[in-house]
């Protein structure tokens, strides 16, 4: 009960919760100005997310995937580190994973983990190959890994025409029944949402996230070197490859995801025509955040919610959904330019002290 | 205009910040031409309250009167428009311009739609002149010494037209000669009718300079002495402290038992092939310190560098216990028995964001003490925290404060107590006083006197002399990556030692 005052009572959530409120806020007038109604359109948002099983269930598979990619760009950032490749790494986890599923036919309960365990595999080592290069070559890796955003989805979509092509489609032969991750009970009950395991292993990495980072020697190495790698490097940390190995598991939170949009929500891997956008929303997530375990949940569950539900505001209100990245950009601009929202609740804190000064 | 004259009054300046009083009404007055000291610890308030006099901070309560006019000081331009000037610890300068760009930053003079850089350049010159400080306006930034930046940030003030001229703590980052050289300067500035107000907690400095000090303790003014006939450095330092203060260091003679450190012709090539260490060869035996003086930038950090494995040596040994631990990682060296109080403590002794109870096992978190199987043991963790806490008296509000809520006398108590705790038969101490005040200065003093007694052997760097003689069992002098010679610790001779820092002595050793 304690900790959950002190979570609560800190200001840390003040501040994401005033640019949530703004975002809306300014969602609103952007939809006055274009002739809107901002209530029915929120109204019709709301309903689309909370209206019906089935909604509610796809809301929860788009929150999934946003949890992942926060989480991966969250731990790189923990170790001082900016991953803006969660996106290359997302693609190259759903390619192992479609790799797997669709090449080998193996019984389910091998067939699934190795598919797994093959794409995360694929997203760690994409994300260690920019820690690598940034440890022995001093490559930045906001570049290289930017660049390997386009080289991943171009090679993700070599290996899904040349290996694994469905004739006469854009995209690849579907995953075996053995390798797949949704949960057939709760699709039912569900109403048909796509509902599978990669949620409940997204919620399981939240807790990995917290222990490795919190409880483990390896995190507090990481942690370490994050804050200072010069005090890292003094008390005899390994600080290069502390930068790989904080890469590679960021790079592994991010191939899961991708995983299970292969395994538990399509089936198979289209060829893509651009990027995903699940890692770059990932980076919105993790600022929003704050870099914490639960408050990626949170972001993710807000993001997945608000774009999940944006379809539903141009259908109830003919709002274009576009409006809803208006809202999303709002909040990440008002959550890092914090000062802008406590110079706005300044007044606010101003007049309570005054008030509690007249009480005294 | 009157030598007595009050330029500046200052009348119950209270300053307020939460959970702390600041400044508690404090009184200050400057005359014309007088160099005025504001003397105290870190965290007295002296700079609040020359903030609040160059209208970086407004005051809760108080007033501020200027040549004899009471005012409101809304803001720096505010404070520079009465002629108030503030050369800051840190400079703030733009490096890749030029001097005289620098100068006129903010006021350039211009011709047409351009900046008139002869005019500049001009204008440069002739305060500097006027003053004696001498400069070149066209050098960049970037390509002078520490001292002439500091030149600069005078002339800056100069160029708007200060009369009161603030320096905080500026021989901070002075080397000795530049120190002396400031001092001219700023006896200089006093004889030609500017006001001085001085920053410090160096009572050397302000023996030397102040014709009147204002003490602070705790946000109010202790005491102010007008006749600087009175004050003598034990009784400021009393003032200032609140307690009687020695100077002395306790120490009894020596006793040096086997040899611990042995380094032998060490040399290591810097990144333009020139060679950063020379053929460094010494000895420490356990139980006594060694002090290494010599101008800042003559290889005393990559001499670190190279002992502790944190960067690699390109020729000769250095043994430890009679064990070669020339090429081992650092971790390797710390475990065989080396404790190291780094220079830099914010960048290399203590991770700042992470709480004392985390920065206390920095080096030896690995240790199946503080956790098996790759957990961490937060229990075992606190207990080793606490007991230092307790054991070397770092003030915080608790263990899980984070470091950077310290002031710099515990930052460093902490690192002591962490180093120590290691229990290691060298303990390399790289100034570490730097920045602290006197009463931290003494508590690190003893501390390391008393690890010496223990039987360690301590390599101590300081570019303070003062330091070095009241601390070492030996001095020896570094210049250019070599030992240019040893000198008695026990007697001083500052011309000798002058000699041997620039190179100039006899080669011995």
């Amino acid at each position: 009960m304690e900790m959950i005052k002190k979570i609560f009572n800190k200001s840390s959530l003040l501040v994401p919760l005033v640019s949530i409120l703004l975002g809306l806020l300014v969602g609103a007038l952007a939809m006055l100005a274009g002739g809107y109604d901002p209530l029915l359109a929120y109204g019709s948002l709301f309903k689309r997310v909370f209206g019906s099983s089935y909604h509610m269930g796809e809301t929860i598979r788009a929150i999934t995937p946003l949890i992942f990619t926060g989480l991966a760009v969250a731990f790189a950032f923990r170790t001082g580190l900016f991953n803006i490749g969660v996106e290359g790494q997302f693609i190259m986890g759903m390619t192992g994973a479609t790799l797997i599923g669709v090449l080998l036919d193996l019984p389910w309960y091998l067939h699934g983990p190795l598919a797994i365990l093959t794409g995360a595999l694929f997203g760690g080592l994409w994300a260690g190959l920019v820690g690598y290069l940034k440890a022995k070559r001093g490559v930045n890796e906001v570049i290289s890994s930017i660049m390997l955003n386009w080289t991943a989805l171009y090679l993700a979509n070599y290996i899904v025409t040349k290996f694994l092509l469905e004739p006469g489609q854009q995209k690849s032969r579907n995953v075996h029944e053995s390798a797949l991750m949704s949960i057939d009970w709760l699709v039912q009950l569900m109403d048909k949402a796509r509902m599978h395991w990669g949620t409940f292993v997204a919620l399981a990495c939240v807790l990995v996230f917290y222990i490795l980072l919190w409880r483990t020697k390896q995190g507090y190495e990481l942690r370490a070197v994050g804050h200072n790698p010069d005090a890292a490097l003094y008390a005899g940390m390994n600080v290069n490859r502390t930068i790989v190995k904080s890469m590679f598991i960021s790079g592994v939170f991010a191939g899961l995801g991708g995983v299970f949009e292969i395994l538990g929500v399509f089936g198979n891997q289209t060829v893509l025509a651009a990027s995903v956008g699940y890692g770059f929303d990932g980076i919105a997530v993790a600022l929003l955040g704050g870099n914490t375990p639960i408050g990626v949940l949170l972001g993710a569950v807000l993001f997945g919610g608000l774009s999940y539900g944006s379809n539903g505001m141009s259908f109830g209100a003919g709002v274009p959904s576009e409006i809803v990245r208006i809202v999303i950009g709002s909040v990440i601009f008002f959550v890092a330019a914090h000062g802008i929202v406590k110079f706005i609740l300044k007044p606010l804190k101003l007049k309570r002290s005054d008030k509690s000064k007249e009480a005294a | 205009m009157n030598q007595n004259e009050t330029v500046v009054q200052l009348k119950g300046i209270t300053k307020r910040f939460p959970g702390l009083v600041a400044n508690d009404s404090i009184d200050f007055e400057l005359k014309k031409g007088q160099i005025h000291a504001l003397l105290g610890e870190n965290g007295a308030g002296k700079s609040t309250l020359m903030n609040i006099l160059f209208g970086l901070y407004q005051p809760d309560e108080g007033e501020i009167w200027i040549n004899g006019k009471q005012t409101v000081i809304s803001g720096a331009s505010k404070a520079i428009e009465l002629g108030i000037g503030m050369v800051h610890q840190h400079f703030k300068l733009v490096q890749p311009f030029t001097v005289a760009e620098n100068i006129v930053l903010g006021e350039e003079p211009q011709k047409g739609l351009t900046i008139d850089y002869k005019l500049a350049n001009r204008k440069v010159k002739e305060i500097s002149e006027q003053y004696g400080l001498k400069v070149d306006p066209q050098v960049r930034i970037q390509d002078i010494t520490v001292g002439m930046q500091q030149r600069v940030e005078i002339l800056k003030t100069l160029y708007r037209g200060a009369d009161i001229v603030i320096f905080d703590e500026p021989t901070a980052v002075l080397t000795v000669q530049e120190i002396e050289e400031l001092l001219e300067i700023i006896r200089g500035l006093a004889a030609e009718g500017k006001s001085i107000i001085i920053i410090t907690h160096k009572l050397k400095e302000v023996m030397a300079l102040a014709d009147a000090v204002t003490v602070i303790r705790r946000g109010k003014v202790v005491a102010t002495v007008d006749d600087m006939a009175d004050a003598t450095e034990e009784k400021l330092a009393g003032l200032m402290v609140g307690r009687d203060v020695s100077f002395k260091v306790e120490k009894q003679q020596s006793n040096p038992g086997d040899v611990v450190l042995d380094v032998r012709d060490l040399t290591m090539n810097g990144d333009q092939g020139k060679k950063v260490l020379n053929g460094m060869t010494f000895q420490i035996r356990a139980g006594e310190i060694l002090g290494i003086a010599g101008v800042d930038g003559n290889g005393q950090s990559e001499l670190i560098y190279g002992i502790t494995g944190m960067r690699k040596t390109h020729g000769g040994t250095v043994t430890l216990n009679g064990n070669d631990i020339t090429h081992l990682t650092p971790r390797e060296i710390s475990k065989s028995g080396v404790g190291h109080i780094p220079e830099d403590r914010h960048k290399h002794g203590l991770v700042l964001d992470f709480s004392l109870s985390e920065n206390m096992i920095l080096g030896t978190y690995f240790d199946e003490r503080y956790g098996r199987h790759g957990f961490l043991d937060f229990k075992m963790m606190d207990k080793t925290a606490q007991e230092l806490v307790t054991e070397f008296d770092v003030r915080s509000s608790g263990i899980s404060t984070h470091a950077r809520a310290l002031s710099g006398g515990n930052q460093q108590k902490a690192i002591i107590a962490r180093e120590l705790h290691k229990n290691p038969d060298l303990l390399i101490a790289v100034q570490p006083t730097r920045g602290l005040d006197i009463g931290a200065i003494e508590f690190v003093h003893k501390r390391l006197v008393e690890a010496r007694n223990q039987g360690k052997a301590i390599l101590l760097i300081s570019f303070e002399l003062d330091e070095l003689y009241a601390l070492s069992d030996r001095i020896a002098v570094m210049f250019e990556g070599r030992l240019t010679g040893e000198v008695d610790a026990h007697e001083r001779d500052d011309a000798k030692l002058g000699l041997l820092m620039t190179g100039s002595g006899k080669r011995e050793g």
